[in-house]
């Protein structure tokens, strides 16, 4: 009987391993594709642009002749802008943080704000620059500039600053905080002195990581009301002002080779500040691991 | 502060009843630690002895669904009596945890953080000394203060939170099972270690190792969970009669099965 | 203080005494001082909600005074800036439906098959340098993934086919879906990876394929969690402005043709911002009525797809 039901069996063990085989190929192929793209990107930007890469192209202002052309005023702009954005978020993201996990981590307040923070996360940034047009521009009057426009890309990366900190505070061992206050430290002292020095390496993390999103960021700031054709380098937080990434954008949708050649020269520095940028994050981070194991 | 003189107990419960929400873990605590003796308590696993051992700091303050009724005495001053503020009596009440639980910085700061946090102001280096050696660490890592605590063995580190402790000047001790995570040798110097101490200081151990209860403690104190899962204290008395003439079957039983 | 009264430490407790005699209050008030600083700080987020909202809601109700909802909704011309002005966002809607999806046509069996790669058959090692390189995908700025659609993949595209324009929807769909590429993958992998082994090895104790186990176990052991990131990144296609601005045009036309320009809903707003359009009027006053659509449909599908990783998530012991 059973070699009957044996018999009634057909493995097909060949054809199956041909499929598994085949399916194998295209799994490996789709991400070859994606690595592909990756590579064809970069190397297409690097032949277009690297001529113009050098000294005079970083110093020199914007201009009707694309071979003078030059991102000065963007590169200072961005600087501006993601410095005083960075240092809000920071503040802002690493507090509201703290409060979620070690003050609040069950009420249902910071629920509400967990949800909220989740939901954010997902609206598109251009939406937060008609909110910086509004509140910012418009209404508490700070017209279009470098103040407004870092306030605006301070609240559009805040969620990933919180969420970021949040993980990194939870990741302290509940040992350190007992040990604290079995001592008579108070709360902000147990999270001051132990907890906040333990947890400083992810939330670095988080917030270069949130530094390299706003540096690329575009449209928020262009609905913002920045400028696309700036002459000058601002001069302080009242400033008019452009970032590189709108220059880029600028150049782009000219119809002379010559400011596309621009373009892709800005992207160059463009990515060359966000690769550093996430090296230095990696860097910090190894640092900081190997200072707290002694 | 309010003088005790050293033959009344430092710690006293009344009709101490524990509650995690709506569910009752431990109920009628009526015990002393009497001052300069080591009390160990003892009981099977999920008996509420570390829960115990935390209403004597009000560490089970962190716990959300945490609440009491009843009285626990600490110098004849109610701990739980509306203005007191945990933080301040915490440093008055030295706390060993059952992992060594250094901070990650150096061996020097970790003695000096709850003289800093409590705003000490004498001399911090006498101090830092005074208290490691108090927990006779201070020959293994008087060459090594500024290295990181994590760099110590289990033992040592175990040691250094001893220190760590003693350096708010304590006047109990609480050890939550603080031999359970250390190898022999480590455990028998600090059992060495806990009888110095009682010379100068009130120590409560909560541990489920019942040759050490019996080593090194004055008194014992045994916790048993009933048929509800709700823990009473079944028999606290010296600790040589509770092991060798103990007075309920179920002190016996639970002693007898696992030294039989 | 009743400290042990035996050695020199007697004057350490003293000390102590003292200390906290003086500074009790100097180490409380701070404590609340700064719990309601960082309460402060926590609330900015809901703040940020509550601004977006109500500025979204305030000026679009000022629009839609003027302009019939039904009329937004029904409409299929939109050209609020010419002379004849007509204010249906049908255009735009056509024009954001025909890049997300086609950037989903990228992104899904591309990003799926790499997350089945990477769960399922790569190497430890490969996996360690392939997801970070992906990742690097998801970090490019958005007007650099502009650059390359309009420069790149357009001229490839119209030396295939002569009937594709300049700007077109193609180009910037499979610009856009390779973008969200890294999401729809490091999510999906995300999902797979916590469908527990005693589940694979189940099957393949009774004989199966590798292929068999990922696409018959592993692949609806995690479907929930696949559907909420395939939501989650058609949503974030949907927000996507530059490289829509930068490579599909500025044409507002009610077509699904992938081939001639068009113009999506955050490339409108793009474009009224860029433009010479007083505030106050009428014509700009649609860039909120837009902002709300596209603020309306983005949080519904990601409250969609929290609820469906919550709803369906699998609990394994």
């Amino acid at each position: 009987m059973a070699d009957v039901v044996r018999g009634q069996f057909d493995r097909r063990v060949n054809r199956r391993r041909l499929y598994g085989q085949i399916f194998h190929a295209l799994c490996l192929i789709s991400i070859l594709i994606g690595l592909g793209m990756l590579a064809l990107l970069l190397v297409d930007i690097f032949l277009d642009g690297w001529r113009r890469v050098n000294w005079e192209f970083l110093t020199s202002f914007p201009s009707r002749k694309p071979e003078q052309a030059g991102i000065q005023a963007a590169l200072f702009g961005s600087i501006y802008v993601i410095a005083l954005a960075g240092a809000l978020a920071f503040t802002l993201g690493v507090a509201a943080a703290i409060y979620l996990e070690e003050y609040a981590s069950r009420n249902w307040v910071a629920k509400v704000i967990q949800i909220n923070i989740a939901n954010l996360a997902g609206v598109p940034s251009i939406v937060y620059g008609i909110l910086g047009l509004e509140i910012f521009v418009r209404y508490l009057a700070l017209g279009k500039s470098v103040l407004a426009g870092s306030f605006t890309l301070a609240l559009l990366v805040l969620p990933i600053v919180i969420i970021a900190s949040e993980e990194a505070i939870r990741a302290v061992p509940p040992s350190i905080r007992e040990g604290g206050y079995a001592l008579g430290a108070t709360r902000w002292q147990t999270i001051w002195r132990l907890v906040l020095p333990q947890a400083f390496p992810g939330i670095l993390t988080g917030v270069i990581l949130a530094v390299s999103r706003a540096i690329g960021e575009t449209a928020p700031l262009i609905v913002m009301g920045a400028l696309t054709f700036v002459p000058f380098t601002p001069d302080g937080p009242m400033s008019r002002f452009t970032v590189l990434p709108i220059q880029i954008f600028n150049w782009v949708s000219r119809p002379q080779e010559g400011f596309h050649e621009a373009a892709a020269a800005g992207i160059i520095v463009l990515l060359v500040v966000l690769l550093s940028m996430n090296a230095l994050a990696v860097l910090l981070r190894n640092r900081f691991q190997r200072r707290l194991e002694g | 502060m309010k003088s005790v003189a050293d033959n009344s107990p430092i710690i006293e419960t009344r009709d101490l009843n524990v509650y995690y929400g709506p569910t009752c873990v431990i109920s009628g605590v009526d015990m002393e630690v009497e001052t300069h003796k080591i009390t160990a308590i003892i009981g099977p696993s999920g008996s509420g002895k570390s829960t115990l051992l935390r209403c004597f700091n009000r560490m089970n303050d962190l716990i959300p669904s945490f609440h009491m009724t009843g009285s626990v005495l600490f110098a004849g001053r109610d701990l739980y009596d509306a203005g007191v503020d945990p933080t301040e009596i915490r440093y008055q009440i030295g706390m060993v945890f059952q992992r060594p639980n250094p901070f990650p910085k150096s061996i020097f700061d970790n003695v000096a953080f709850g003289p800093r946090v409590n705003g000490f102001r004498g001399d911090m280096n006498a101090l830092v000394e005074d208290s490691i050696r108090r927990a006779a660490l201070w020959d293994e890592v008087k060459d090594r203060l500024k290295e990181s605590a994590l760099s110590l063995s289990g033992g040592q580190q175990q040691r250094l939170c001893i220190a760590r402790a003693l350096a708010v000047q304590p006047q109990i001790i609480l050890m939550d099972e603080p031999c359970s995570a250390l190898d022999p040798i480590s455990t028998l110097a600090i059992e060495e270690l806990m009888r110095e101490l009682s010379n100068d200081y009130s120590i409560v151990i909560v541990t489920h190792n019942m040759q050490q209860a019996a080593r090194v403690s004055d008194y014992t104190a045994f916790l048993n969970p009933g048929e509800d899962k709700t823990s009473e204290l079944i028999e606290f008395d010296e600790t040589r009669q509770i092991f060798t003439n103990p007075k309920d079957e179920r002190t016996e039983a639970y002693i007898t099965g696992r030294f039989g | 203080m009743a400290g042990p009264e035996t050695t020199v430490h007697d004057s350490f407790a003293d000390a102590f005494a003292a200390a906290n005699a003086t500074s009790r209050w100097k180490k409380y008030l701070p404590e609340r001082i700064i719990k309601a600083v960082l309460f402060v700080c926590a609330i900015a987020s809901i703040f940020t909600t509550v601004g977006i909202v109500s500025v979204l809601i305030f000026e679009a109700a000022l629009f839609f005074q003027e302009v019939t909802i039904w009329e937004f909704l029904t409409n299929t011309k939109w050209t609020p800036l010419f002379a004849s002005k007509n204010f249906g966002i049908l255009p735009l809607v056509t024009g954001t439906l025909l890049t997300s999806i086609g950037a989903m046509f990228v992104a899904l069996p591309l990003g799926l098959m790499s997350a089945i790669y990477l769960s399922e058959y790569a190497p430890e090692v490969v996996r360690q340098i392939v997801k970070p390189i992906l990742e690097i995908l998801a970090g490019i700025p958005t007007v650099v993934y502009g650059y390359f659609a309009l420069l790149f993949i357009t001229p490839i595209l119209r030396a295939i086919n002569d009937d594709i324009s300049v700007f077109n929807g193609l180009s910037a769909s499979l610009v856009m879906g390779i973008m969200i590429l890294p999401m729809v993958s490091s999510l999906s992998e995300d999902a797979m990876r916590s469908v527990p082994r005693s589940l694979r090895e189940g099957a393949y104790a009774l004989g199966a394929t590798k292929l068999e186990v990922s696409t018959r176990v592993v692949f609806p052991a995690a479907l929930s969690g696949i559907v909420a990131a395939f939501i989650l990144a058609t949503s974030r296609a949907i927000g996507e402005t530059m490289i829509v601005t930068i490579a599909a045009g500025q044409n507002p036309t009610f077509t699904l043709n992938p081939f001639v320009p068009i113009e999506t809903m955050t490339a409108y707003i793009v474009q009224v911002s860029l433009g010479d359009t007083p505030t106050g009027t009428l014509e700009f006053k649609t860039i909120f009525a837009v902002g709300l659509s596209l603020f309306v449909i983005t949080l519904a599908m990601n409250l969609l797809s929290q609820f469906i990783v919550r709803r369906f998530r699998e609990v394994y012991e």
